[in-house]
């Protein structure tokens, strides 16, 4: 019954289509800058997902088009198509097969994540403050000393970010670092990453927080570690008594498993 | 004059609604003044002058107008009709605004409403997309804003995508399992009453002092606990909508368990009606979740509970565990019904029996079963424990496969059919494959936790629930009301029109979605006012590919306006059919049946020689031939 139909053109051209979609879409650039360690894990993570995902979607796009050109009814045939109601060898075939891709999908995944979230010897420690609608950061490693609305970074060393947030939820996202992570009222979450390039970017909150949530940014600048201590040595105002006080108050609800990684 | 107010209809109606609001007012200062407190309060989120009436006054309104008459006569001792069916059927379209038990009634009432908040909830999208044309405020303040995406939202998916399927099944189901009526007549009625008042509460919130709700359709805590007084229309609102939901699902559940004719057995099923079961499924055991969670809410904006304030101990990630738990079950609520349509069409129009027909019903019961456990991975940015993320990353990648099941089974039913392409239902089921897929595979990556850290929160989300909810539940909502028109209508709908809706909707849908993922992944972040310049030139185009898709939409009101009072009229079964609904008149008789008809095969016999789905009362024994059944044998 199946030899019937071009089996070996129809895969032919499922993977002619698949190598010109990849082709086109793993030589942008989506995310944009990298500028993190797990940036670029990230990004093959996502290159392997378009390769597999343009196969998946030319599969059905040549398996659509040609039952639509092939089978077609011809104007004024009103018989019916052949009473085929289905072939067990196929069906299982097409629920075993994508169960493989997907959790070969689900083990590069897990992977990838634990690489990215894979705690350092002597990180920073950079403690993240939100509120109704600025970021203020502080350093706790160097005398508490408070930074509002520009958070600056050392390159090439680890940073362990503490969020709290003093009213709703915002969230952290640098997209060229490629991680994000919610300020929860109430506890503290913990986002790590390594920055591996200088540059400013910007800190923008992704996290719908009230009105004023558009414009809820702020200035993230990566530079060398002399500049870094420079900056931190600037610094005067020392972390407000209530921020302060979320941090001590503020239940951990993912501590980083001391000692599990590079220590 | 006494008469129009003793008589259940909109003047007693009316008056229940105002008899039940001033109820609860009255009530309100009452018990304010009597614990010695000021007779309002006006503190932002409290005002429960306001938020009583909210309650006892739809109350009395769907006791005025006739809700529950039957059950308070009964309740009372006085005389009931059993077999009363002066509320059954509809001579004029007069009677579509009455309380009516008729179920192909209360289907059309549902279309039609749900229908009136889609383009509400569409002209919301047009104001969202020309005020984002151009970075920079032009239109709305970001206040506003917030309120016109979270009320666009919040109308698509509680008063339309969820009801319009329960709408189409309400007319159709009945008739697809050969049964007279649902099994709780006066109970469907009462579940599609309820549905206006949710409408209009969500929309009435623009009412309220401090504006409509604006905490998106999600209402996370704190965000929504501490919002002006709006938030609690959605609070309210969600209650009536998920009753009637509710509802419905349990009418639906026992309509097909124990009315189906006679050799109906559950294998010979159409698969509209095993959807049903399944969505109705989801809906009986997930819903409350979403109600419960927005009671919580409400109580902790109106009578300082402390379920999510954290100065108060409470937990403000626990929200977003109950909401999800309801909420991702809740979009395969709007998808698998859809799925259903989608068979039904494609195996009509290919002249074929559905390829793999029992691995399609097992598809969506395990469809029903996994989608109990992803919820979590909304929120793998949210601060959760962040062991959770992995097995929900695993079932959720998982489900990927029942779904690929489906789209792999309905190009099986293409393959040596007889396609034809004149009905414009047949298009959208064609092209919803392809969209749904795209839909589809951004599912699979938003499912990878990696790739969800970087894209959660941005345009990445917008895209991808609009080609799973636009691309995805609202083609197959397309497709259902064409293929079922001429049954409902009895009249058939213009073509040519449907093809220009058909492409419009196509074109549309693909340039105002597919560029929202690349502004998504670049770094635009979602429910934003105002945006970076960088990306000013993608959203241009976003918003005009949104102003045709909204154009287009109004060549369908137009084509279906029309059509249902000018158009040719329809036979009974335009399509050629095998489902019973298609053996009966157009529109049907006003108790489907004159006899239940005996069902002797399966539902998709196409090309079986001398094979019959039903037989109707008074037609020859002879006509029956036994019925291959095989499943599985090409």
């Amino acid at each position: 019954m199946y030899g019937r139909l071009p089996i070996a053109k129809m895969l032919a051209a499922t993977l002619a289509m698949t190598a010109a979609i990849s082709a086109v879409m793993v030589s942008i650039n989506w995310d944009g800058q990298e500028a993190s360690t797990a940036a670029p894990k990230i990004d093959d993570l996502l290159n392997v997902m378009i390769v597999l995902s343009s196969f998946v979607f030319s599969l059905v796009v040549v398996m659509l088009f040609y039952a639509l050109w092939k089978f077609k009814a011809k104007p004024g045939d009103e018989s019916d198509g052949e009473p085929i109601h289905g072939n067990t060898r196929l069906e299982v075939a097409w629920t075993v097969i994508p169960t493989i891709i997907v959790l070969f999908g689900a083990g590069y995944s897990w992977s990838v994540l634990s690489d990215i979230e894979k705690p350092a010897d002597n990180p920073l420690t950079v403690d993240v403050f939100s509120q109704q609608y600025a970021w203020s950061f502080g350093y706790p490693g160097k005398d508490n000393v408070w930074s509002q609305g520009e958070l600056h970074v050392p390159l090439n060393r680890q940073v362990q970010f503490k969020m709290h947030s003093q009213d709703v939820i915002h969230s952290f996202w640098v997209p060229e670092w490629r991680i994000k992570k919610d300020n929860v009222p109430g506890i503290t979450t913990t986002a790590i990453v390594t920055p591996d390039k200088l540059g400013a970017y910007q800190l923008i909150c992704t996290e719908l927080c009230g009105f004023g949530h558009a414009s809820m940014r702020a200035k993230v600048v990566v530079e060398t570690p002399a500049d870094f201590r420079k900056w931190v040595g600037g610094l005067t105002e020392k972390v407000p008594a209530p921020l302060a006080e979320s941090v001590v108050q503020d239940t951990e609800t993912n501590p980083v498993p001391v000692g599990s990684g590079g220590a | 004059m006494v008469a129009a107010i003793k008589r259940p209809g909109w003047i007693r109606g009316a008056l229940g609604a105002l008899l039940g609001a001033a109820f609860g007012f009255a009530l309100v200062v009452a018990l304010r003044k009597a614990s010695g407190l000021p007779a309002y309060q006006t503190e932002q989120t409290g005002y429960p002058q306001v938020v009583v009436p909210l309650i006892s006054g739809p109350l009395g309104f769907l006791l005025g107008f006739g809700c529950f008459d039957y059950w308070l006569r009964w309740a009372a001792g006085m005389p009931t009709i059993p077999e009363d069916h002066s509320q059954h059927g509809a001579k004029s379209w007069k009677d579509y605004f009455r309380f009516n038990t008729d179920h192909k009634v209360i289907g059309i009432q549902y279309i039609c409403t749900t229908f009136f908040f889609f383009f509400i909830g569409g002209l919301m999208a047009m104001l969202i997309r020309a005020e984002l044309a151009q970075p920079g405020t032009q239109i709305v303040d970001a206040a506003t804003y917030n309120s016109l995406f979270s009320t666009h939202a919040v109308l698509m998916i509680f008063v339309f995508v969820i009801p319009v399927f329960a709408g189409i099944a309400n007319y159709v189901l009945p008739l697809m399992i050969g049964a007279p009526d649902m099994a709780f007549p006066r109970l469907n009625a009462l579940s599609f009453w309820m549905l206006p008042l949710a409408g209009l509460l969500f929309i009435g919130s623009f009412l309220a002092p401090g504006g409509a709700f604006d905490a998106g359709w999600t209402g996370y805590a704190p965000l929504s606990t501490g919002a002006p007084l709006g938030q609690s229309f959605f609070n309210l609102g969600v209650q009536f909508a998920g009753a009637s939901s509710i509802a419905t699902a349990l009418n639906f559940l026992v309509t097909i368990i124990t009315m189906r004719a006679p050799g109906m057995t559950f294998w010979r099923m159409p698969l509209l009606v095993w959807a049903n079961l399944s969505t109705s499924l989801l809906v009986v055991a997930a819903t409350p979740f979403i109600a419960g969670v927005q009671f919580m809410v409400l109580f902790d904006r109106a009578m300082h509970t402390n379920f999510f304030q954290f100065a108060g101990g409470g937990d403000v990630v626990s929200y977003q565990h109950i909401f999800w738990f309801y909420s991702h079950p809740a979009v395969y609520i709007m998808m698998l019904p859809g799925f259903g349509i989608i068979s039904e069409v494609i195996s009509t129009h290919a002249r074929k029996p559905i390829f793999g027909y029992r691995l399609m019903a097992l598809a969506l019961i395990g469809i029903v079963v996994l989608s109990y456990s992803v919820w979590a991975h909304h929120m793998f940015v949210a601060g959760m424990f962040s062991w959770l993320r992995v097995p929900m990353m695993i079932t959720t990648l998982l489900i990927a496969v029942p779904t690929g099941i489906k789209i792999f089974s309905w190009l099986g039913t293409l393959y040596f059919g007889k396609i034809h392409t004149y009905s414009t239902a047949m298009l959208f089921a064609l092209a919803f494959i392809v969209t749904f897929t795209i839909g589809g595979i951004s599912g699979v990556m938003l499912g990878m936790v990696p790739i969800d850290i970087h894209v959660s929160d941005t345009y990445f989300i917008v895209a991808h629930i609009h080609f799973v909810l636009f691309g995805g539940s609202v083609f197959t909502i397309f497709a259902g009301i064409y293929h079922w028109f001429p049954k409902i209508t009895g009249r058939m709908y213009d073509e040519k029109l449907g093809r220009v809706h058909f492409w419009g909707t196509l074109f549309g849908t693909w340039v105002t979605f597919i560029p929202m993922h690349w502004v998504g992944m670049d770094g635009m972040p979602r429910r934003v006012a105002d945006y970076a310049t960088q990306f000013g030139e993608w959203n241009l185009l976003i918003s005009c590919g949104a102003f045709i898709l909204g154009a287009v939409q109004l060549v369908f009101l137009y084509n279906m306006i029309v059509s249902w009072r000018f158009g040719p009229r329809a036979t009974a079964n335009p399509w050629r059919a095998k489902s019973i609904e298609w053996l009966v008149s157009s529109p049907p008789p006003i108790f489907n049946f004159d006899e239940i008809p005996r069902v002797v095969g399966g539902p998709y016999e196409f090309g079986v020689p001398g094979a019959r789905h039903a037989i109707m009362a008074g037609e020859s024994v002879e006509a029956e031939a036994p019925a291959p059944t095989a499943v599985g044998t090409p």
